[in-house]
């Protein structure tokens, strides 16, 4: 009786979250999958069971560009954001002895954050510009005689806003973890002989692994799911797949839109399923 | 077998009740005069005529509340087409009308109640601007004005009783320029893709006005030669297309718009020196002080017409409040505010009394300015003496070579268009 009445206890307790789930997580989306089986007209969308939009997905060599182009977008943003914020969160949590001095430096790295992200992106186009702050600088050091047009609309700017934008959301995780490292491990290593150098890689590396793949699930989902930056930032000169998306949208075209979105999630789900098979989050957190 | 994606919604529903049982309850409604007072429409567009100029001054003189809500074409579309529930007036295009109009979302005007119906010019009628003057290709606002009858969801040849959309704002657009930056004299449409430019240029990116810009420098460029530039067969998409497909993988263009911002930031910043543009856009450049053309070409104007549309669901007093509201937008002040910032009004006549002999001369006549011409923000838009680019209202609306247009192949070419954007 007992054991009975906390089974159903639990089943009661698990219903809230369940109804929330299903309502605002799995509804929209099979909805999404189911619509993206639709056709179209121009003003409307039909029930249907018909492959168009599929086959177009797969068949067109543009939308094949445009995803590869994602992933180009994702990883060098990974890296560049991975590099930074692992020296980052190494400097804050290794170099700074002060706790107080660690909490203040951290939220320094925050502060951006208190605009919107919008504003943080378009505030560089006029310093990237064709007459922009930075071209001037350089013509006037001497360092360049005519202006850096790859400086904005291009790949470059828009990796150069991801990696700003996105920084420290591998900084806060990877940080996070490295606070947690007992700090005898360390010295344990520097007692047996093992240079600055090798207590990183052999140490340090391997017990932030967690905090990594957090940051790394943070910035690669960000990134494949974004259309914004890659639109102002490129001034509509390049695409990545919410782009894709979010012109079909705008062309009412929500079947093919729906199509494009239930693939990016796949795509974006074995990511993340490849990214886990490294390393077992929940264990080591 | 298409099924329009919006069907009754709780709200409509409870409307349609609400007024059959206001119908029943009064079978003459009577109307009293406060309370317009505390009519609102909800009205929304795309940015260029959704200005609070406009609702302050309808406020004041009808008692009505304006609510604008404004949004790009492409949001304007989308909104017009599925949420008809959230709006009450749509300020849209006649493009866009001819894409939204079928959902069966607004609904027709009765032309004997706009008393300045016999002043609106030819263009939104016959669809001729003067006796001699020749259609042009595209969706042409008459093409898409008139319907035979309520409810029905084609378009009538020829005038009737029935108005789609009050026709209000229209223009003759063509390239900007920056002559400081450029330097020598532009005459054509081609020049867009000139190499010249490489990285200079921009277009705009909304298909169905893009296209369009596409075709005038297609066919400038002797590429192409069109059947109907408005209606492209699936050929001339893909060629037309393709030749821009090009021209961006080889760099010439810098960025791609899509807002009016956009626009006048790429253009201010010497970003861009040759692209597609709206003439208010011209406006804010020169306002900033720098030397921006609006420059006529030698193959003809690229022109767009908007006008105010009723919801569907709008029924009863604030029908009649709408009614009065468009009555009011024809009588004169809202027309002169537009064509002091150079556009044109549908009912020109009306307007002529809200603005100065020097303003109308400027503007529509196209004579010298015998004084400084301000916008009606009061930035200074040209010194005594200049005169507006392309000459007077005639001699820019007579050369119209095409419309802003939605095509046969419509859906076709949006997929192509969003191709080139992601190329």
């Amino acid at each position: 009786m007992q054991i009975r009445n906390r089974h159903i206890l639990g089943w009661l307790e698990a219903i809230p979250l369940t109804v929330v789930l299903v309502c605002f997580l799995v509804a929209p989306i099979v909805m999404i999958v189911i619509v993206s089986f639709w056709g179209a007209t121009e003003f409307s969308i039909y029930p249907a069971f018909q492959f168009d939009n599929y086959a177009y997905l797969f068949g067109s060599e543009v939308v094949l560009r445009v995803f590869l182009a994602t992933f180009k977008y994702a990883l060098i943003s990974w890296a560049f954001t991975l590099a930074i914020g692992f020296t980052v969160a190494y400097f804050l949590a290794f170099h700074i002895r002060s706790q107080s001095m660690q909490i203040a430096l951290f939220l320094l790295c925050t502060i951006p954050f208190w605009t919107s992200n919008i504003i943080r992106m378009i505030s560089w186009i006029p310093f990237l510009g064709r007459n922009g702050i930075a071209n001037q600088t350089l013509i006037s050091w001497g360092v360049i005689h005519e202006p850096l047009e790859w400086l904005l609309y291009s790949d470059f700017s828009v990796i150069l806003a991801f990696v700003h934008l996105y920084t420290l959301f591998m900084v806060v995780p990877i940080f996070n973890t490295m606070m947690r490292i007992d700090k005898s491990l360390l010295e344990a290593a520097r007692d047996n002989g093992a240079s600055g150098f090798q207590t990183l890689r052999h140490v340090i590396l391997p017990l932030t692994k967690p905090g990594i793949m957090i940051g790394t699930i943070f910035v690669v989902t960000l990134v494949m799911g974004d259309f914004i930056t890659v639109r102002f930032m490129s001034g509509s000169q390049r695409a990545n797949v919410g782009r894709l998306i979010s012109n079909d949208i705008g062309l009412l075209q929500y079947p093919s839109a729906a199509a494009t979105a239930v693939v990016l999630l796949c795509t974006v789900l074995i990511v993340i399923a490849i990214l886990l098979r490294f390393v077992n989050i929940r264990k080591e957190l | 077998m298409a099924k329009p994606k919006v069907g009754y919604s709780r709200r409509s529903l409870l409307k349609a009740g609400g007024a059959a049982l206001a119908a029943s309850a009064l079978p003459a409604p009577m109307v009293w005069a406060q309370d317009t007072k505390n009519i609102v429409l909800r009205q929304f567009g795309t940015g260029v005529s959704n200005l609070n100029e406009v609702g302050t001054k309808v406020k004041e003189d009808l008692g009505i509340t304006l609510e604008m809500t404004a949004l790009d074409s492409d949001s304007v579309t989308q909104r017009a087409a599925t949420q008809p529930d959230s709006f009450d007036i749509a300020d849209i295009e006649y493009w866009i009308c001819k894409k939204v109009w079928p959902t069966g979302n607004l609904q027709a005007m009765d032309v004997s109640r706009i008393d300045n119906y016999d002043k609106i010019v030819g263009i939104f009628k016959s669809g001729k601007l003067t006796p001699e003057t020749d259609i042009a290709q595209g969706t042409a606002p008459h093409t898409v004005g008139f319907i035979e009858e309520p409810g029905a969801k084609n378009f009538a040849s020829e005038q009737t009783n029935w108005m789609t959309l009050i026709p209000t704002i229209y223009n003759a657009d063509t390239l900007g320029i920056r002559p400081d930056l450029i330097g020598r004299p532009i005459e054509s449409w081609a020049e867009l893709l000139n190499p010249e430019f490489k990285g200079k240029a921009s277009i705009l990116d909304i298909s169905s006005i893009g296209i369009m810009d596409m075709a005038m420098v297609c066919e400038a460029m002797g590429e192409i030669q069109y059947g109907d530039k408005g209606n492209m067969t699936k050929e001339e998409i893909d060629k037309t297309i393709g030749i821009f497909m090009e021209a961006k993988k080889a760099g010439q263009f810098r960025a791609f718009w899509k807002s009016f911002d956009e626009s006048v930031n790429l253009m201010a910043s010497g970003e861009v020196v040759i692209q597609s543009m709206w003439s208010p856009a011209i406006t804010a450049v020169k306002s900033r002080g720098i030397d921006c053309v609006y420059q006529p070409l030698k193959e003809g104007y690229r022109s767009w017409g908007g006008g105010l549309g009723l919801s569907n669901s709008l029924s009863g007093m604030e029908l009649d409040a709408a009614y009065d509201y468009i009555n009011w937008y024809l009588s004169g002040w809202v027309g002169g505010f537009l064509m002091r910032q150079g556009y044109y009004s549908a009912v020109p006549e009306t307007s002529k009394e809200y603005m100065s002999e020097n303003e109308w001369g400027y503007w529509f006549e196209g004579k010298e300015a015998t004084d400084v011409i301000e916008s009606p923000f009061g930035d200074k838009l040209a010194a005594a003496g200049e005169v507006r680019d392309g000459g007077d209202f005639y001699e820019r609306m007579g050369r119209v070579a095409c419309w802003n247009s939605v095509m046969d192949q419509n859906q076709y070419m949006v997929r192509k268009w969003n191709e080139f954007i992601a190329a």
